[in-house]
C-alpha cells in the first residue's frame, strides 16, 4: 500500500471536501426553507394545499436519492421543449442538478421532522399564548417554533449526517466532491484502497465534527 | 402487462434482483446486528470496544464509499495478499528443495462478484444500525423474565431463544422497520459497482431509447411500491406483536 499518492494529491481532496461542504450546506439551508412551510401545512384543511405537499414528501422520502439525482440530471434532457428555455442553462450543469435533488430530498425529510415536533408541542403552551391574546402568527413565531426547534435538534442532526453521507452520490455524476476526488485519484493511479480510504476518513471527520457541534448546541439548551 | 420500449422483462428481472439484494442484506444485517448488540451489553471490555468501534466507524462513512472500498479496494487487497502468499510459499519451497518449480498454489486472480460484494457491504453497514436497535430492545426486556428462565433451569442458549428473543423483537420492530426502509433505498447504490439491478438497467435502457426520465421515473415508482408494501406489512406486524394491555 502506498499512501504517498494521497499525500501528493491532498489539494485535490481538499477541494473535494469544500465542494461536499458547500453542496450539503446550501441544500440543507434551502431545504429547511421548504420544510418549515411544508411541515406546517401538510395537515391543512384545504386539500389543494395538503395533497401536493403530501405527494411531494411521499415521493422524496420513498425513493432513493441516487434515482432522484438521475431523474433530474439525465431525465431533464428527455424534454425537447425544456431544452429551449433558460432553465436548461442550469439543468445541464451537474452541480445544479445535485443541488436541486439534495434540496428537494432534505426538504421532504425535514418537513417530516417539522411535522413531528410541531404536532407534539404541549397544548397548554399554545392555550396560554392564546390567553395572552397572541394571534396565530405570533404564537407560531414565539411559542411553537422555538419549542419545536429545541426538540427537533437530535433528529435534525441525524438528517444532516444522512445528507453528508447521501451527498456521496454527487461523485457519480462528474462532480468532484470527496467521492469524485477519490474516483479521479483511483482512475489516475489505480489505487482503489488508498483512494477510497482517504475519502472515508474525510467523511468521518466531517460527520464527527457535526455530531460534536450539535452535542454542544443541545447542551446549551439544558441550562 | 406494461410496455417499456421492449425493456419490461429485463426490467422486472432487475426489480426482482433489487429485492433479492435488499432481503439478503437484511438477513445479514440482523445477524450482525444481534452479534454486535450482544457484544455491546456483554461484560468483556474487548468485545464491547470492538462492537463500539464497528458501529462508530460505520456511522461515520457514507455507504457508497464503503461499497467502493469493499468492492474495489477489497478485491485489490485480497489479490495482493494471495500473490504475496504464493510468492512466499514458492520461495520457502525453493529454499528447501532447490529443484522445486515455480507453481501457482493460489488463484492468480480472484474476482469478487458485485452481487456478493453488494450484499456483504449493505449487510455490514446496516448491521451497525441494527445493533443500536437491538441493544435498546434487549435492555427493555424485563430482567425478571430472564431470572425466571434461569430459575426454570434453562441454559444461556435457551434463555436467549425462548425468552429474550421473542420479547425483544416486539421492542425492536419499529426501529427494525425504519432500518429496512433505509436499507431498501440504499440498494440502489449496487448499480455503481456494476450489478444489473433496475437502476443499472434503466441507465442502459435510457441510453438506447433516449427516454431517461421515463425509465428513472419507473425505477422511483417501483421503489415507492416496495416502500408502500413494507409500510403496510410493518404496520400490521406492529399491531400484531404490540404488547396488548388489558
Amino acid at each position: 500500500m502506498d499512501f504517498s499518492i494521497i499525500i501528493n494529491e491532498y489539494p485535490f481532496y481538499l477541494s473535494g471536501l469544500w465542494t461536499t461542504t458547500w453542496l450539503v450546506a446550501t441544500s440543507l439551508l434551502i431545504g429547511l426553507l421548504i420544510a418549515i412551510p411544508a411541515g406546517l401545512l401538510q395537515d391543512h384543511s384545504w386539500w389543494i394545499i395538503k395533497w401536493p405537499i403530501r405527494a411531494y414528501m411521499y415521493f422524496f422520502r420513498g425513493s432513493p436519492l441516487l434515482v432522484q439525482l438521475f431523474l433530474i440530471y439525465y431525465g431533464a434532457a428527455q424534454f425537447e421543449s425544456l431544452r429551449e428555455t433558460w432553465a436548461w442553462e442550469f439543468l445541464q450543469e451537474a452541480w445544479f442538478c445535485a443541488l436541486l435533488a439534495f434540496t428537494l430530498n432534505t426538504g421532504a425529510y425535514t418537513a417530516e421532522i417539522v411535522r413531528g415536533v410541531v404536532a407534539t408541542v404541549p397544548e397548554g403552551e399554545v392555550e396560554a399564548a392564546k390567553a395572552y391574546g397572541m394571534n396565530r402568527w405570533k404564537t407560531l413565531k414565539r411559542i411553537i417554533l422555538p419549542n419545536a426547534l429545541r426538540r427537533a435538534l437530535p433528529a435534525y442532526s441525524n438528517e444532516i449526517i444522512f445528507m453528508i453521507h447521501g451527498s456521496a452520490v454527487a461523485g457519480i455524476v462528474t462532480i468532484v466532491d470527496i467521492t469524485g476526488a477519490a474516483r479521479v485519484v483511483n482512475a489516475r493511479y489505480y489505487a482503489p484502497f488508498e483512494a477510497y480510504l482517504a475519502a472515508a476518513l474525510l467523511y468521518m471527520c466531517l460527520t464527527f465534527t457535526v455530531i460534536y457541534l450539535f452535542k454542544l448546541w443541545e447542551k446549551s439548551y439544558q441550562h | 402487462m406494461f410496455d417499456l420500449y421492449g425493456y419490461q422483462e429485463i426490467f422486472l428481472e432487475g426489480a426482482w434482483l433489487t429485492l433479492q439484494v435488499a432481503l439478503l442484506s437484511l438477513l445479514l444485517a440482523i445477524f450482525l446486528g444481534l452479534i454486535a448488540a450482544l457484544a455491546k451489553i456483554s461484560h468483556s471490555t474487548i468485545l464491547k470496544s470492538l462492537a463500539t468501534l464497528y458501529t462508530t466507524i460505520i456511522r461515520g462513512i457514507p455507504d457508497l464509499i464503503l461499497m467502493l472500498l469493499i468492492f474495489f479496494g477489497g478485491q485489490m487487497l485480497i489479490n495482493n495478499l494471495s500473490y504475496n502468499l504464493n510468492e512466499w510459499i514458492n520461495e520457502t519451497m525453493t529454499q528447501y528443495y532447490p529443484s522445486h518449480e515455480w507453481t501457482s498454489y493460489l488463484p492468480d486472480y480472484i474476482d469478487i462478484s458485485p452481487y456478493f460484494a453488494g450484499i456483504v457491504t449493505i449487510g455490514f453497514i446496516f448491521g451497525a444500525y441494527m445493533a443500536e436497535t437491538f441493544r435498546g430492545a434487549i435492555q427493555s426486556v424485563d430482567k425478571g423474565q430472564l431470572e425466571a428462565a434461569t430459575a426454570y433451569g434453562m441454559n444461556k442458549y435457551k434463555r436467549f431463544t425462548r425468552v429474550m428473543f421473542p420479547q425483544m423483537m416486539r421492542h425492536a420492530l419499529p426501529g427494525l422497520g425504519n432500518n429496512w426502509l433505509v436499507l431498501l433505498k440504499t440498494t440502489a447504490l449496487v448499480s455503481v459497482i456494476g450489478l444489473q439491478d433496475m437502476v443499472k438497467i434503466a441507465g442502459d435502457a435510457s441510453g438506447s431509447t433516449q427516454k431517461p426520465f421515463t425509465f428513472y421515473l419507473v425505477v422511483a415508482l417501483v421503489f415507492l411500491f416496495y416502500t408502500a408494501i413494507s409500510s403496510v406489512v410493518l404496520n400490521w406486524a406492529e399491531r400484531r406483536y404490540s404488547i396488548q394491555t388489558r
